[in-house]
Formats: C-alpha cells, structure tokens, sequence
C-alpha cells in the first residue's frame, strides 16, 4: 500500500511559518500562589493570515515539540497554529495538577487570550477567536475541558483520553459495582514517574507534581485505596464534570489498543454529550491505536483532525459524523505499521453495546482458582508501553501462572459473526472467605487452528466483595471490533492475577461459576469502507505488469530492414553483401565487404591479425549485427537466430566447452541443444576429435590442443552444409595440422563447403582452392589460389599477399578491436 | 526445408543437465541441507540446551525451534532468507548467462542456432527452478530433521498459539511460497547483470551488493517513502503467516512488487540482450 501511496503527490503545499517561540502569560501558579504561570509556546502561521486558530495540547510527559509535526501540518493546511507546553512540563513553569479547571484548564483560556489578541487570527468577536483545540490522552482531556469551561472554544477534537480519572486508574467492570475498581498499579507508577523529571541524581518524591497531587498518588501506591478526598480531587480533573456544558462539534477518538483509557472512557464523554446537548456534531472514531500500541493510524487520525477543524472554523466542506470502527485482521507482528486495517462506518454511534444483542452459548463446570498470596506470579495481558506484544505476554502469562483461571468455551461457530463493542457476561463467584476479590475477565477467541487469542490484550478488572455465599457479578467485557469466523470458539476468561493491577496479598480461592449459560455480544449493522486496493488486485496487478512487459518486449523485438531471403543467391553457401561493421568509438572494424563463396570449395579467408575476419565471421553467424550491409546463407538472410544459421557449423576464436562435463557429454548435450533433427554423425566427428578415451574426461582437464579438436569435431555435428572455421590449426601440432587439411579437403568433397580464416599464409594455399584476403577491414583481393598467382610466376602467394596490402602488413597493423582480439 | 526447428533447441531438459553437474550446485544444496544438520545437532547438544525453562519473561528461541519440525523449517527459512536464500538465488540467475559467455559456449549455442530470447527464458526458468529447489531442499532438510530430533510437535508460535499438523503445514507452505517470491527481485537484479558482464562473479557479486546497499537504505527512517521502493520493506511479510490468521494484505503487496520488479528486469535484460552483439 505504502508503494501506492507513495506515488501520490505528497500533501499541501502553503509556505507555513515556525514554529515561532513565544513566552504566554498563563493561569496563578497554585491556590496559595497567584502568580502566573509561564508557558512556552510555538506559534506556526499559515501563508494565508488571520485564519482560524487550532490550539494543540500534547500529551502527558512531552511538550509542545511533541506535536510539532502534526502543528505544521495543520498550519499547512491553513491554521494559525498554537503548541503551548503544559504547566509542569519542559520549559514551562508551574507545577501538574491533572487538568483542573483552575490550572491547566485556565491556562488554555490565557493560551485563547493571547490568540484574540494576535491580528494573524481571525476573531468572531473582538477577544474571541476563532479557535479549535485538539490533544491526545492528557491533552485530549484538556481540549475536552476547555470546550466546557471556556465557550470561546469553536471546536474541538480529543483522543485517546479519559472520561472519569477515577474509573480509569481503578478499574471497575462489574456493572453498578459498589465498591472502587482494581489500581491500574504499572499504568499509573508511569504516568507518575513521567512527571517526576528531576536531574539525575538529584530524585525529589514529587518531581512536579503539585503537593495535592503528589500525596494523593503516595498514598494510593502505599495503599491501593483511595480517600474521598482524593476521589474529589480526580473529580475535579475529569471531563465527566463537564461533558454536560460542551456543545461545541467534538472529534472523539479512541484505541482498542488502550489498557489505560478502555474504549469505555471515550464512550462515556460520547454518551454524555449527546445527552446534554443533542445537537452538538459528534463523531466518534474507534481506532485500532492506543496507549498500548496497535496499528499506527495516525496519518488517518491526523487527516480526519484536519478536516475536521476545516469543516467547523473554516467552512470547508462537512464532515459526515459517520461512526467508524477500524477492524484490525490479526497481523502477526502487531507493531507492524502495516498490519491491515479496514474501516467500518456507521450512521449513527450505537454506543458501547451495540444495536442488538447476540447471545453464544458459553459452558463450563464450576472451577475454583487460586488468588495466589502477593499476587505473584501474575498473568501478564498488557503491559504499558508493550501493549504490541500483548499476545505474546498472554500466552507466556498462562504458562507462569497455572491454576489462577477459570475458563468458559463456546460450541464451535456455525456462523461468522462480528463483535462491535463491549460482550457481557454473568459470573457466580465464591470464596472460601469473606473479602474482596479482584478478577480480570477476558474474552478470549480460539480459532479453529487451535490459536488462543485475546483481542488487544484486553482485560476486564473487577472487584467484588465474595464470600462462601456465591455472588452474582455481571461484567462489561472490555470493547473489542473483531471478526470471528466459523469454527472458532469463544471462551470467557476469569483469572486472579495480572501483572498491570494491584491485587490482594492475602491469597484464597474462588470458585467461579456462569450465572448464565451464555455470553451477549454486541452487534452493529456497519459498512465496510476499505482503505486501499482489495486482496485480489495485487496478484491481478502483477499480472498486468508481465502482460504489460511481455506486449513490450515484443513490440521492441528486434526488426531487420529489407528482405529476409534472396532467392536468387540460393545456390551459393555464403554471400557478403557492402557488410560494415562500425562500433562505439568509430573504428570500423569491417568496412564494406563483399564476398560470393561457391558451393563445393575450401575459401581461405586471408588476412593479417586485426583484418576483419573474425568479425566479417560473426555477422555471418548472426553473433554482431552489422552497421551496414547483409550476410545471405543459401539465399536466406542471416540475423540473430536466423533458421538459415543451422546449415552452418562454426568454430570462431576459439572452442567452448561446459568444463565440468565430458567431451562427450560437451557434444551431446550441444546437439540436442541445437534444434536440429537428423543424424548428428557422433563417429565419425569422434574420430576427427581423435580424443580417444578422454573423450570421457571432464573438458577441464583437456590440453588445448584437445578442445581445439574437439570444437572443430563440435562445429562438424551433422555434417553442415557450410562449415566455418576461424584459426582452426592454432595449438596444434604439425602432423595434426596436416591431418586436419586432409579432413577439411575431403569435407569438401560432396558438395559441402569450408571456410576457413587464417593469417598463414601457407595454411591457405596448401588447404584452399579459394582465397579472399582482406585488409583493414576490406577485401584486397579474392579469387582462386590459381587466379591469385596468375601472372606470377614464380611468385609465392606470400610474396602477392606483399604486393597487395603493401607495406603496413605487419602482425597488428590493422585497426585492433574488440573482436578481433 | 530446414531439418531444424527453434521450438527443439535449448530445452529446460537439457538445460538442467548442463547446470545441475556444476560444483556450484552440489555446493549450494550442500550448505542448505548441511546448515539446519549444524543448527540441530548445535540446539540438541549444546551448552545452552536441557530447557532450564523461562526466566523474566525471556523469550525462548531455541525452545521454540526445537519444538517440533515445523517450527525447526520456520526457523530454518527465518536463519537463511535474508541473505543464504538470496545470495543463492543471485548465484543461480547471475552467473547462468555471464558464465556460458565466460565458456565461449554462448556463441557457439546461439550461433546454433538458440534464438535469443529463447536462450533466456530458458536461463531464467531453470535459474528459478534451481532457486526453487534449493529453497525446498532447504526446508524439507530442515523439516526432516526438525522431526528426527525433536519429535512431531506442530507449529507453535509466541503469536498464534499452537497450530494442528495440517495447519502447520499450509503455513509452512505458503511462507516458503512468499519466500520464494521474495527471492525474484534479487534474481531479477542478478540476471541483468548477468547478461551485461562475461565475468560471472561479477554478475553475483552485483546483485548482492545491490541487495545490502538496498537493505541499508531500508534500515534510515530519514529515507521516508523512497523506502516502499526497497526490496527489504517486503521482505518480512512472510510472518504475516504466523498469527491467528493468515493476513494477506503485505504478501500480495510484496508479491506484486516482487513480480513486477522481476519482470521489468527480465524484459531489459531481453531487450538488452537482443540487441548486444556477442563479442565473447
């Protein structure tokens, strides 16, 4: 996909300006301390000005440089854009109060004064400007609260954050449960230890927390209880308290991957909006994200926010307040960025349990668990900040704590069917003592493979006083979008321990049992909007492409001007036509030749080292294309791969041979190889080789000599009409030498014709009746051997071969190139 | 009028013979079938056998690989396919043209005549098909002794769970099937270079670095989208075989990639190819 996309032209293009360090005036530094706090703030300005300002919070831990990609792109697509790093945090003062009202919540009110004030952004009314606020988890709450408390907000958008701190650090999935949830221990030692940023060596207990804030966490990690006090104090900082005055459009997003703020956190914020304001636009965004990890959808989201702050402060054009849900398929590597996604869409946000109601069967005998003393060893299901590797831990998890779980397990699926929000279940829960129980509920699928999976991870926590007297505990299992396929199984869940919580240290054992036989899921009619190409045009696609080369490489193949056969040159084995061959660098290495080789004779092709000969040869074998001119064998035209090429045998610079095979090996496997039918005539060819035995040894250990004569044997395979024969008595000895005359004489005896090229002279004029001598790439002179000395007595053909190249004849005198190496 | 037909020169028969009794491929079948022995025999009797269990949550490799011959082949391609399986492959695809040059054999078959592009598609068919065999004499050595030394266990994953033998076994299919996909754009890089050069290690040696330098390039974030182009952003898509499920979505991208950069290579190669006067 990420090729795709990478063919696009990358996004908007307006010059944007920052980020612009300014120093902001924010809200009194404590209750007992009234001066203000100061934030550092990166202001981004758009080409375009005033425009409408968008204000991004960042979340907990990092700083205004934490959003600075998603601020420069939003001021690319025209935002005045304002970072502003939260108090107690990096280079702003103060101390961290959670998001109260009178802190942070002011201080995003001051960050809104300075805006009304900059003329770069566009005001509604004098002091008020036009301004969106978008954050994630700690800023996600901000921008939540400040849509509350300040109604100069036009917009907003917030994710993956918290509706009840409370409920969020303690969880609590038993419905209308008394008692308070299960301490989120791991998750909040975290969020505490990030603002704890003293230099090193130098630890403070509260780093820089507000003193409030830094006894309320001591006690509760001393403790794992809360005072009502502190829950006030959580009260105070969670969007709850103000979900009811926000009526400003709101993006809501949240991650299935987010053990820290489940999906039920963004459901809440969502509920209550809608059911104090109506008519508020809201969409919700259920994303495969999340503290925890899961897939990376952030160019989606950071799109979405985008058009979303266009929609509502700069008229650009609606966003449909379609639900969506993204369904992950169980990728492997959940921290893989490209497991795959697809997004369902809804009309309308059903709520966290669903439109209707679908009942499996669940079943089971009543199980007693172990709570092990200390709470170890504990199940791990997710883990802050691992969250990818949850299916991992989770089956790891099983083999360190045997014994702590209870399991209930569907019939195989006859169906396939999708869970789109939270399942519930009833459980009967025992306990050989009176106290408070904490469980951690999953729901679990088995897939016909046998794979056990645990959906993100996710578990639900849940405390409820037990005693020898079962109790009835109904559980909101955590919301998941997944698909189950026929076959598999559902199973519940019930363990004692898990390594993110706070759990007993007294140890006991439950027994868990189904209140009733079944688990309801969620269902929600929702559409499927796939994000890229569908499966099957990928292979279909790669199709095209070798259809697409294939259509190409013919089109391109290669085209010969003028005719491809002569008729009337039949009868005549080998005719040269005006043949010049000109490369790279100029040199000509043929430069126009014309040779007529009739049938039945031996033609010497003479000429010194670097003539042309060699390369006039491989024309004439279809190896180089000529520059100009053509070469005619019997009539037909040769080009690469001509038919006509099969009347010829050849034997050019050189034999080559497969070294790690047998001589005869060598020629067998280059007749079959050679396309022709007919006898091959291997005796009598062996016997010209003359290799004896060793025609059964391995060609690596032949002397040169041998595979001289074995390419000469090769080149008469199928005794071919035209043998062409280049330096064939080069390496070897004088009575082979003389052998081989023989041989070629007598090939030449019914009908056949030989070629051969040589720069000795004597080697012509004792094997040939023809001779064509060629210099510098051209014919000098051609004729019989007889012709050739007529009117010469007495001369030698060496002493003619003087008179017509002249004085220059010298070995190497001609133009030395490539081919004629 | 000719006792001759283009159809009857070079076949993939004949072509194999020619290539299987070369010392390369007893070499390369060789390592593959000798390189899971030494990884078995390594895992059995080491000094870090005898299963002392899990400690802090450590992730048990060598448990893992030993725990039956499914996993023990998985491991096996996991070891070889980012660079045994590839360098093979260059071997096989890029020595195949540059060495019949380097014979002066080329001339004499194309002078046969062998059209040309005939020649070629024959190199690269038997080229694949030897990539292939090697990568399956590779796993099923892997498999074969996975199940002599440590019994039948099936598939386990740290991400799946356990699977069934049949389950097991498509996975190990299709994971060796994207493997093998995975090996055409090294293939296709190699036999370029093979039909541009007479000097076969040349043509290998090319394809490989081409391959570590694109591999590198994979490995800097700053490279952004330039880095989809890369053969190394498909190439661990196989463990989308491993979870609950089989997701398709990166090995179809990866195989569409893979054939198409093949493909666009094989086609410059012919025409390149077609038009080279052989001067070896």
């Amino acid at each position: 996909m990420g090729l795709v996309v990478a063919l696009l032209p990358a996004g908007h293009a307006g010059a944007v300006s920052g980020p612009n360090p300014v120093t902001i005036p924010g809200g009194p530094t404590s209750a007992s301390d009234p001066t203000l706090v100061e934030l550092s703030a990166d202001i981004y300005l758009p080409d375009v000005t005033p425009a409408p300002a968008v204000i991004l919070a960042h979340g907990f831990g990092g700083s205004k440089e934490s959003v600075a990609d998603q601020a420069l792109d939003l001021a690319g697509a025209g935002f005045v854009v304002a970072a502003y790093t939260a108090r107690g945090f990096g280079d702003s003062t103060g101390t961290i109060s959670m998001n109260a009202p009178q802190f942070e919540i002011a201080d995003a009110s001051r960050v809104i004064d300075y805006l009304s004030g900059l003329d770069t952004v566009q005001t509604d009314t004098p002091g008020d400007p036009v301004v969106g606020v978008a954050g994630g988890s700690y800023g996600g709450a901000l921008a939540l609260m400040a849509a509350g408390l300040d109604d100069r907000v036009d917009a907003i958008a917030a994710d993956i954050t918290w509706n009840d701190l409370e409920s969020s650090l303690f969880g609590q999935s038993a419905i209308d449960a008394d008692v308070p949830g299960v301490y989120k221990q791991l998750w909040t030692s975290f969020f505490f230890s990030a603002g704890l940023d003293t230099p090193p060596g130098e630890a403070d207990l509260c780093g820089r927390f507000s003193p409030e804030w830094c006894d309320a966490y001591t006690y509760v990690a001393t403790n794992g209880t809360l005072t009502e006090e502190m829950r006030a104090l959580m009260r105070q900082s969670s969007p709850a308290s103000l979900t009811d005055r926000i009526a400003v459009p709101t993006l809501l997003g949240g991650g299935q991957a987010d053990s820290l703020f489940p999906l039920a956190q963004l459901n809440a914020n969502a509920e209550q909006i809608r059911a104090a304001n109506p008519d508020t636009p809201v969409k919700v965004v259920w994303h495969a994200q999340g503290h925890d990890g899961g897939v990376d959808e952030s160019e989606r989201l950071n799109a979405l926010t985008r058009s979303w702050f266009q929609a509502y402060l700069a008229d650009g054009p609606a966003v449909p307040l379609d639900f969506e849900a993204s369904l992950t398929s169980g990728s492997a590597l959940d921290v893989r960025e490209s497991a795959s996604v697809e997004i369902l869409t809804s009309p309308t946000y059903p709520g966290i349990a669903g439109e209707s109601d679908l009942a499996v069967a669940v079943a089971g005998p009543p199980q007693r668990i172990l709570a092990p003393a200390g709470g170890v060893p504990a199940a791990i299901s997710s883990l802050p900040g691992i969250g990818g590797v949850g299916g991992l831990l989770s089956l790891l998890g099983e083999r360190v704590a045997p014994n702590q779980g209870a399991g209930f397990i569907s019939e195989p699926l006859t169906e396939p069917m999708r869970i789109i929000g939270a399942s519930r279940v009833s459980l009967q829960v025992s306990s050989d003592v009176e106290r408070q129980a904490s469980l951690f509920v999953g729901l679990r699928i088995q897939t016909g493979a046998g794979a056990f999976v645990l959906p993100n991870g996710l578990v639900a926590p849940v405390n409820v006083d037990v005693g020898p007297t079962p109790t009835r505990v109904d559980v909101e299992l955590p919301a998941i979008v997944a698909d189950i396929a026929p076959g598999d199984r559902l199973i519940v869940t019930v363990g004692t321990t898990d390594q993110a919580y706070r759990m007993p240290d007294e140890p006991a054992i439950y027994t868990i049992a189904l209140a009733e036989p079944a688990v309801v899921t969620p269902q929600v009619v929702m559409t499927t909007s796939a994000q890229g190409l569908p499966l099957w045009a990928w292979p279909l696609m790669a199709l095209g492409v070798c259809v697409l080369v294939a259509l190409v490489v013919w089109l391109l193949r290669l085209r010969v001007k003028g005719a491809s056969s002569r008729p009337d040159l039949a009868g005549s084995p080998l005719v040269v036509e005006g043949l010049v061959k000109q490369y790279g660098d100029g040199v000509r290495a043929v430069a126009g030749v014309d040779i007529t080789v009739p049938r039945g004779v031996v033609l010497g092709l003479l000429g010194p080292n670097g003539a042309g000969k060699t390369t006039t040869l491989r024309m004439a074998m279809g190896l180089i294309r000529p520059t100009e001119g053509s070469v005619y064998v019997f009539g037909e035209r040769i080009t690469p791969g001509a038919p006509a090429l099969s009347r010829i045998g050849a034997f050019v610079e050189g034999p080559g041979f497969l070294p790690h095979l047998s001589g005869r090996e060598n020629l067998d496997l280059y007749w079959r190889a050679s396309g022709r039918e007919g006898e091959p005539y291997f005796d009598q060819v062996l016997e010209i080789a003359g290799l004896g035995s060793s025609i059964d040894r391995k060609v690596r250990a032949y002397s040169q000599g041998m595979k001289q004569r074995l390419g000469i044997a090769q080149a008469m395979l199928g005794l071919p009409d035209l043998l062409v024969l280049d330096e064939p008595t080069n390496g070897l000895d004088p009575p082979q030498i003389r052998e081989m005359r023989q041989v070629l004489r007598d090939y030449a005896q019914d009908g056949r014709t030989v070629i051969l090229s040589s720069h000795l002279l004597s080697e012509v004029e004792q094997t040939c009746s023809d001779v064509v001598v060629m210099h510098r790439g051209q014919v000098v002179a051609a004729g019989t051997v007889e012709q050739l000395l007529a009117g010469r007595s007495g001369e030698q053909l060496e002493d003619v071969f003087m008179d017509l190249v002249g004085a220059d004849h010298e070995v190497n005198a001609g133009p030395l190139t490539q081919g004629d190496r | 009028m000719y006792d001759y037909s283009a159809r009857q020169t070079l076949s993939v028969r004949v072509e194999m013979i020619r290539q299987v009794r070369r010392r390369r491929t007893a070499v390369a079948f060789a390592i593959v079938i000798a390189l899971p022995l030494i990884v078995m025999l390594a895992v059995k009797f080491g000094p870090s056998s005898g299963g002392g269990g899990l400690a802090d949550g450590d992730f048990d490799v060598f448990g893992l690989m030993a725990s039956g011959p499914w996993n023990f082949a998985l491991s096996g391609l996991l070891f070889s396919s980012a660079f045994l399986l590839v360098i093979l492959a260059a071997m096989f695809l890029g020595d195949t043209v540059a060495s019949e040059a380097s014979w002066g054999t080329m001339r004499y078959l194309l002078a046969s005549p062998v059209p040309r592009r005939r020649f070629l598609v024959i190199k690269v068919v038997v080229g694949l098909l030897l990539s292939l065999a090697v990568l399956l004499a590779l796993v099923l050595a892997s498999f074969f002794l996975g199940l002599l030394a440590f019994g039948s266990g099936t598939l386990a994953s740290p991400l799946s769970g356990t699977l069934g033998a049949g389950e097991s076994t498509v996975r190990l299919v299709v994971i060796t099937a994207y493997i093998a996909v995975t090996l055409l754009v090294p293939a296709g890089i190699a036999f370029l270079a093979s039909v541009s050069t007479d000097v076969p290690l040349g043509a290998v040696g090319a394809a490989v670095v081409i391959v570590i330098v694109a591999n590198i390039l994979d490995a800097i974030d700053a490279l952004g989208p330039i880095r989809d182009f890369l053969p190394a952003r498909y190439a661990g898509a196989w463990s989308d075989a491993l979870g609950p499920v089989i997701v398709w979505d990166q090995m179809a991208i990866g195989l569409f990639y893979n054939v198409t950069v093949f493909a666009v290579l094989v086609g410059i190669a012919m025409l390149r190819f077609e038009r080279k006067d052989i001067l070896s």
